[in-house]
């Protein structure tokens, strides 16, 4: 090697054997000069994105600093003055969080319950329809709700359960008495789940469905072959071939169940002062305490010790799922 | 994934060639399957089809409790009234909607495409720290306020912007089309570059001509998420005039009962009349894109 190097010239070069000939590793600069020569434009390309990620997420996410920091209106984002855990040990003592707490956990909880199982079993229905028109049908149709604004499908349950309503005419005319469902308590997690499973059921379907298509037919075969029975396959074959997509799936509602999601817009949209001991989860409280009220730390301090949890929980589930499924987000 | 020339993949039944004789349980059991199909259908429809019966409805029919299927008293005075009162207030709102939704959804297209595409390329060295950078914002972020706040200082309260720029790149979507664009052969983008276009040509006449599926559904996502927003235009658009008609709808659906100053009370008729026109464009489009959008979802949920 040192002999190399030290007669190193473009004539020797030429006249040196090919197994003495060892390539010089180029300096750091010099492969970034060239990388940049090659992969310049793709850099370029992603300037904008990457510069709208700092600004509009990681500048917010370090903005959560305002959960020890005290904000004053039109100030610095990122809070000034010493830090302190004052606002962490408001809320902790807060007896409408820890109610929002449980209602966060119980309401995804629920949701997640019954909608799971729900969501696999239609997907295992839908999979032996045979004729391909009707399939197409239910698929089209129960993608439907998917795509339809929170504004609107709260607009429906409210119009569907409203004292004139047709679910209070039906209780009507069997000889019951007119509920109101949407000023009660204890109606609204019923109502949040089902109509939840309501719009998220035919959507829910797609990724098994697609799993479903990539299992191998000569499978299917075998077990035939076997003397197994429809139901047996689908026990056998179809759900094994699936269960990566199914833990997947799981590890990401897991992840959620402390979260936000789509909850806080369903939330939003159909509790009130009335219904509040059922309804009202960490991101509405957050929300009134924030931006209604105007309390920003305190609000931040909740916010993050929700989205902390969240990562947590997410990443056990995840931690789970790799050990258990062999499959993992990460 | 070699139906790159969107030949869409059907999902098919298992098994299709099994001629073997179905036993009588397997035949019960596709009635029994067929009952439930149809009641799933009629359950997902049957909102939308109350709406549209209560909309065509009469007045008067809507205060005597009017409840069925079918519109009692059909008129369309209901429709006129909602598009023209207060000098075509909807049809303003619904303008600022369409607005947002063009100017969004291009805007969205453009730089998740620019960023997904450069992602794309494992081997590209600075995805060691890139890939990592995008994907962590998926699990953890600044949640409600730190954003809240963050939009209140760039100035950006009661303007267009502030409306579309908390949602212009969303993560799980470039993440979606960073599989697709993964799934294109290699050979076509080296053609492309011995033909003597540079990458960004190679992004341009070569890559993005190929990825009509994923273009095609992450137009209608982006442009159903603009569409659908209300919650945006509630933190930061006061001015009446700029409302997106899904914050409009919020309002007027917030009625008895609701805390919030701007609630109006209106009569069923009105309020379905508008959640119908609201929907329809989006009733309109999804079933068309139907196959992109599930050939779109499937890559992006087959791990790499």
């Amino acid at each position: 090697m040192s002999n190399n190097t030290k007669f190193r010239s473009k004539e020797n070069m030429a006249t040196e054997s090919r197994d003495e000939w060892i390539p010089e590793t180029p300096s750091l600069a010099k492969r970034f000069y060239k990388d940049i020569k090659i992969n310049g434009l793709l850099y370029v390309m992603v300037i904008i994105p990457v510069a709208y990620f700092i600004l509009f997420r990681y500048v917010p996410m370090f903005g959560n600093i305002l959960a020890f920091r005290k904000y004053s209106a039109g100030r610095s984002i990122f809070g000034e003055g010493p830090l302190t855990l004052k606002y962490f040990k408001q809320f902790m003592s807060a007896k409408p969080f820890w109610q929002a707490f449980s209602n966060t956990l119980i309401l995804n909880g629920l949701y997640l319950l019954f909608r799971f199982p729900l969501t696999l079993i239609f997907a295992l229905l839908i999979n032996e329809i045979r004729n391909l028109h009707w399939k197409k049908f239910v698929q089209t149709v129960s993608y439907l709700p998917h795509f339809i604004s929170m504004v609107i499908v709260c607009g429906m349950i409210k119009e569907l359960l409203s004292t004139q309503g047709p679910i209070n005419d039906l209780i009507f005319k069997l000889g019951g008495e007119k509920i109101s469902f949407i000023s009660l308590a204890e109606w609204f997690r019923a109502i949040f789940v089902t109509s939840g499973i309501w719009q998220s059921l035919g959507w829910g379907t797609i990724l098994y469905l697609a799993a479903m298509t990539g299992i191998n037919p000569s499978l299917y075969e075998a077990a035939t072959v076997d003397g197994a029975s429809h139901f047996q396959q689908v026990i056998h074959v179809t759900i094994p071939c699936i269960l990566p997509t199914i833990a997947t799936l799981l590890i990401l509602d897991i992840g959620g169940l402390v979260g936000s999601g789509g909850a806080f817009e369903k939330v939003f949209l159909l509790y009130n002062p009335m219904t509040y001991e059922t309804s009202d989860i960490v991101s509405t409280y957050v929300y009134r305490m924030g931006v209604e009220s105007g309390s920003i730390n305190f609000a931040t301090a909740v916010g993050l010790f929700e989205g902390l949890i969240n990562l947590v929980l997410l990443t056990c589930a995840n931690l789970v799922s790799r050990k258990v499924a062999k499959t993992s987000l990460w | 994934m070699s139906s790159i020339d969107n030949s869409t993949p059907e999902i098919h039944v298992h098994n299709p060639k099994n001629k073997i004789k179905e036993s009588t349980g397997y035949k019960v059991f596709t009635v029994f399957n067929t009952i439930i199909m149809i009641l799933v259908s009629f359950a997902t429809l049957y909102p939308f089809l109350y709406l549209v019966s209560q909309s065509f409805s009469s007045e008067q029919a809507i205060i005597a409790g009017h409840t069925s299927l079918i519109p009692e008293g059909f008129n369309i005075n209901t429709y006129i009234y909602v598009i023209t009162r207060y000098d075509c207030e909807f049809l303003k709102y619904y303008l600022n909607t369409v607005i947002y939704t063009v100017v969004g959804t291009v805007l969205s297209l453009l730089f998740s495409s620019v960023l997904a595409y450069p992602l794309s390329k494992t081997k590209l060295r600075i995805n060691k720290f890139l890939s990592p950078f995008i994907i962590f914002t998926m699990y953890f972020g600044g949640g409600l306020i730190a954003n809240y706040v963050l939009i209140l200082k760039l100035g950006l309260k009661n303007s267009m912007w502030g409306f579309i720029l908390p949602m212009l790149i969303s993560t799980y979507y470039v993440i979606l089309m960073r599989s697709f664009f993964m799934s294109i052969p290699k050979d076509l983008e080296e053609a492309g570059e011995i033909d003597g276009l540079n990458k960004f040509g190679v992004f341009w006449n070569i890559a993005i001509p190929l990825s009509k599926p994923i273009i095609a559904t992450m137009t209608l996502f982006y442009a159903v998420m603009y569409w659908n927003n209300w919650f945006n235009a509630k933190l930061y658009l006061q001015d009446k005039a700029k409302w997106p008609v899904a914050y409009f709808l919020q309002t007027i659906i917030r009625g008895a009962g609701a805390s919030d100053p701007d609630a109006t009370q209106m009569s069923a008729n009105i309020k379905s009349c508008a959640m119908v026109l609201t929907v329809l464009p989006i009733i309109c489009v999804y079933p068309v894109i139907q196959k992109y959008y599930v050939q779109g979802m499937m890559l992006g949920g087959v791990k790499e």
